[in-house]
């Protein structure tokens, strides 16, 4: 199917070759380890059986054209412009390899040194690499560059973190001695009188997420100046829509800016691939991890585009590499780049104010009906609402109405059973929002006559 | 000048926009607008929007599209480069991964309602662990070397948990780089293990490095030589009587498809690559999808969440206490194994054993036609990869960066270069069972040629590439100016 080789043209080239037949390529293969029968695995289907296979599968996940969804929690529903689509399914992008040599991929690395420069110029920040896999692997390299920069071996963590990020992060900190110190996350902010006590002159830096993982927007500058007045770093994660209006990274001089770029173009795909943005000072530069583009000249003078400082990674420095990165999501920040060039100066800023407006309409239709928010922090996009039955028993009676209607904070906080989690992108029509807002309170009256 | 038609420099989306161009367009604010200095604390506010490009959509369309026909590709030509097995990417893989209920499924929904997402994971580790001759899987790592730290940090866990992390990882000195990164964020430290004189790890001298201290073996099999580790059964059981475990980097293991599991030769943990070894496209440098299959032993180290079925139901298990815990923000590059599931089923057991033996006949034909002109510094038969030297060729003047720089004259993308490092001036040749034998004649043609270039007009191929959208790149005025964004 996809081997052109006929019968006739294989005995030509063992011919060639100089052996009898293909059994002699594998002389150095001792029989003992060889495998005796075929692989156990279903008959080979048709293409068309393949699809039908693959449609079937597809179908019995739910149809998402045909819900409602208010779900977030670090993936986002947000529209993606048909150009995107269009774009990378070009043979010329999705089926090249990383652009080892220049002269034959200007076309991918022209696309990435561009991607660099909008998530700088997106974050404030001077220089930004090629990609990460995504959010939480991204902290988890900023952190090791952190620990590269100053050698310090504490690491001060928001307990406000996205718990997924926060525990990959843990995953990545297992080795190597370092003492994770996490805050309080109960106020739904990071507490800086919490940071204060835990950070010390062996802090390597501070991680917290903006908007934290409750939605709430955190005030990090004064997090940031407390970070560098002990000497250490401070890293944010933050997202990159809520940047249309929230300050960026660069405008309260965090010194490493990383984020889940999936909100920019990617697709939910069901959680990846998905794209880890990563942004820093220029200073920093020899110690990023991961590929970078750089502007430079042929031999004739004319302006292109190359990898460089090579020399940072695994392929050249190995065991002393800043990062064991190879592959990363160089197609996912293709698809940030082309969202970003089609958002526009004024898109981005018109595409925030939609969510702020509408999460905002949410926040106060549920207010009407009795739901208070969990916490009483300013939001951008996303916040916690507290219910006074068990959140689980709403989304399943939201689930019989097609709506999503969040995620559950009791799935990460044992005490949180009452709380949900709920996002409003650009997509949720008034509409929609009425529909919700009408179901909780049916929801609620009919548990009240129950109750 | 000519120069300014087709082969003109595009410039950027910054130097292209122009003030109140746009293309954007937002649904109607059905909802009251608000002002974000009511709801937010002002000096949390964005001062000094965002410097984005301002372009309309015609022009966006046509600077992507003008860029990216200066890209070569595999739906364009032949595409050798060793260790990257750059394979025909079937295009119903795409189709089917573009399909809204797996490209539009949020990864926190409700288990009952993406029931068809678990299954498929569930298979597709499945049919990844009988093709490997292993236990359990994991498709958490979102690239290959994402898989050997995670196949790292197990076998830290697997001898923690048996009383000592132990200290050091032995690894062959044709290894992939990341090998030795990997292992280094793990914690632990990498020994480089000398090779012998047929390409293959030495025996009698690996028996030296062999104490308590070594955590395991990091393999690549067949290693980056292209050559089969011949003793791989008998290095894996020396390397398990010292209580160490054995890893295998299965970069390489469209060359075992149908022939040979690591299961079956003593490997203990492996990473496999989707992008190479099952058919799906490398995205100019990514995503791609580094699984881990491991033996029984290591499952309860797995990082989470693991997928279990219960009867007809899927679902995730996040309840392991002795797991290393999440390497991944969600499950892994979940529309690569889409693809990878998609490639598996149409291929079936007899497709994916004529992939490995096309692949190494491909292989094998190149080398034959091509060792009286190159220097082949281990000789006998390869796998699906081999490596030249052009080392010979330095008396003339030229480099093996000059063959690969010419070679694009002649169309074709050039092969690894410097790369393993134990072969001086390397050219590491991995052509896949994807190619014809006229693609394969085409290049040893052209191969043949520059040979006699080398001879008759050194300069032709040390001022190449001569006819590619772009001249010779100067790589280190790139890195003394460090212009990386604009």
């Amino acid at each position: 199917m996809f081997t052109p080789h006929t019968d006739q043209e294989r005995s030509c080239m063992l011919e060639a070759i100089g052996v009898q037949c293909f059994d002699d390529l594998l002389a150095d293969m001792p029989s003992q380890i060889r495998l005796k029968a075929p692989l156990r695995l279903p008959e080979p289907l048709s293409e068309l059986e393949a699809e039908r296979h693959l449609a079937h599968l597809a179908a019995t996940n739910l149809d998402p054209n045909q819900w409602i969804s208010f779900l977030g929690a670090g993936a986002y529903d947000h529209y993606v412009p048909s150009i995107i689509d269009h774009i990378v399914a070009r043979s010329e992008f999705y089926t090249a390899y990383t652009p080892y040599q220049p002269e034959i991929s200007q076309g991918t690395l022209q696309t990435i040194y561009e991607y660099q420069s909008l998530i700088a110029r997106l974050t404030a920040m001077e220089i930004a690499n090629a990609s990460l896999y995504d959010c939480a692997s991204a902290i988890a390299e900023a952190v090791l560059m952190a620990n590269h920069l100053n050698q310090r071996k504490r690491i001060v963590v928001s307990g406000c973190l996205h718990p997924h990020h926060l525990n990959v992060l843990q995953t990545y900190m297992r080795s190597g001695g370092f003492e994770i110190k996490i805050t309080d996350w109960r106020s739904g902010k990071t507490e800086i009188d919490e940071v204060r006590e835990l950070i010390d002159s062996n802090t390597s830096c501070v991680v917290v997420e903006n908007p934290n993982f409750f939605g709430s927007i955190e005030d990090v500058a004064p997090i940031v100046d407390l970070a560098h007045k002990h000497g250490a770093l401070a890293v944010v994660s933050v997202d990159p829509v809520s940047l249309g209006v929230l300050a960026p990274p660069g405008e309260y001089d965090a010194d490493i800016a990383v984020g889940e770029g999936q909100s920019l173009g990617c697709r939910l795909s069901y959680g990846g691939p998905y794209l880890g943005f990563l942004a820093t000072r220029k200073r920093f530069i020899r110690r990023l991890p991961g590929r970078i583009v750089g502007k430079t000249c042929d031999a004739n003078g004319k302006t292109c585009y190359c990898l460089t400082l090579q020399t940072r990674e695994q392929h050249i420095r190995r065991q002393r590499a800043t990062s064991n990165i190879c592959t990363n999501q160089a197609l996912m920040a293709l698809r940030a780049a082309i969202y970003l060039c089609w958002l526009g100066r004024a898109g981005i800023r018109e595409l925030a104010m939609q969510c702020l407006a509408r999460a905002a309409y949410a926040a106060g239709q549920l207010e009407k009906v009795g739901i208070e928010r969990r916490f009483k922090t300013p939001f951008f996009r996303e916040f916690a609402a507290r219910f006074p039955v068990e959140a689980d028993e709403i989304l399943v009676q939201l689930a019989g109405r097609k709506i999503l209607g969040g995620v559950s904070l009791g799935r990460f906080f044992a005490g949180e059973k009452h709380s949900l989690l709920m996002a409003f992108t650009e997509k949720r029509t008034r509409i929609e929002i009425d529909a919700l807002v009408e179901s909780v309170r049916e929801i609620i009256e009919c548990a009240n006559k129950a109750g | 000048m000519c120069k300014q038609g087709w082969l003109r420099t595009e410039r950027t989306v910054f130097e292209k926009s122009r003030q109140g161009r746009r293309s954007y367009s937002m649904p109607i604010l059905d909802v009251p607008q608000v002002d974000p200095e009511d709801l937010i604390p002002p000096n949390l506010l964005r001062q000094k929007p965002a410097d984005l490009p301002e372009l309309s959509e015609p022009e966006i369309v046509r600077h992507f599209v003008t860029l990216s026909v200066t890209n070569h590709h595999v739906d364009r030509d032949f595409y050798p480069l060793g260790s990257c097995t750059m394979k025909y990417n079937p295009k119903i893989c795409e189709f089917v991964a573009s399909f809204a209920g797996f490209a539009d499924i949020h990864p926190l929904l409700p288990e009952e309602l993406v029931q068809g997402a678990l299954k498929l994971m569930y298979e597709l580790g499945q049919s990844l662990c009988e093709i490997t001759g292993m236990d359990d899987c994991t498709l958490s790592p979102a690239a290959g070397a994402h898989g050997e730290f995670t196949g790292m940090l197990m076998i830290r866990a697997y001898h923690e948990a048996k009383g000592r992390a132990r200290t050091k990882v032995l690894i062959p000195d044709s290894a992939h780089g990341t090998n030795p990164a990997s292992v280094t964020i793990a914690g632990y430290s990498s020994v480089e293990i000398p090779s012998d004189s047929s390409g293959r790890i030495d025996v009698e001298r690996l028996k030296a490095y062999l104490d308590e201290d070594v955590a395991a073996l990091m393999v690549t099999n067949p290693n980056t030589l292209g050559l089969f580790e011949t003793h791989i059964a008998e290095i894996a059981d020396l390397v398990h009587r010292v209580g160490g475990l054995v890893y295998m980097d299965g970069a390489n293991m469209n060359a075992l498809l149908g022939i040979s599991r690591p299961g079956d030769f003593g490997v203990d943990l492996a990473h496999l690559n989707l992008h190479k070894t099952f058919g799906t496209p490398h995205g100019g440098g990514g995503p791609g999808a580094g699984p881990l299959v491991v033996k029984k032993d290591l499952s309860p180290y797995l990082p989470i969440p693991v997928i279990v079925r219960d009867g007809e139901k899927y679902r995730f298990d996040d309840d392991r206490p002795q797991s290393i815990g999440r390497v991944h923000g969600f499950y892994g590059n979940f529309l690569v194994m889409v693809k990878a599931y998609c490639y598996i089923l149409m291929a079936g057991a007899r497709g994916l054993q004529s992939m490995a033996e096309n692949a190494i006949i491909n292989a094998n034909y190149l080398l034959a036609k091509l060792r009286d002109y190159f220097e082949v510094p281990f000789d006998g038969f390869c796998k699906h990869e081999f490596v030249l030297s052009g080392r010979d060729k330095a008396a003339k003047g030229v480099r093996t960066l000059d063959v690969a720089k010419r070679l694009m004259d002649y169309g074709f993308h050039p092969p690894t270069i410097y790369f393993p490092l134990i072969v001086e001036e390397a050219l590491m040749i991995e052509p896949t069972e994807s190619e014809t034998l006229e693609t394969l004649n085409r290049f040893v043609d052209a191969m043949i040629s520059i040979s006699q270039e080398i001879e008759s007009d050194p300069e032709r191929l040390k001022t190449a590439p001569h006819s590619t959208p772009v001249g010779r790149v100067d790589e280190g005025l790139a890195a003394r100016r460090l212009d990386v964004s604009e």
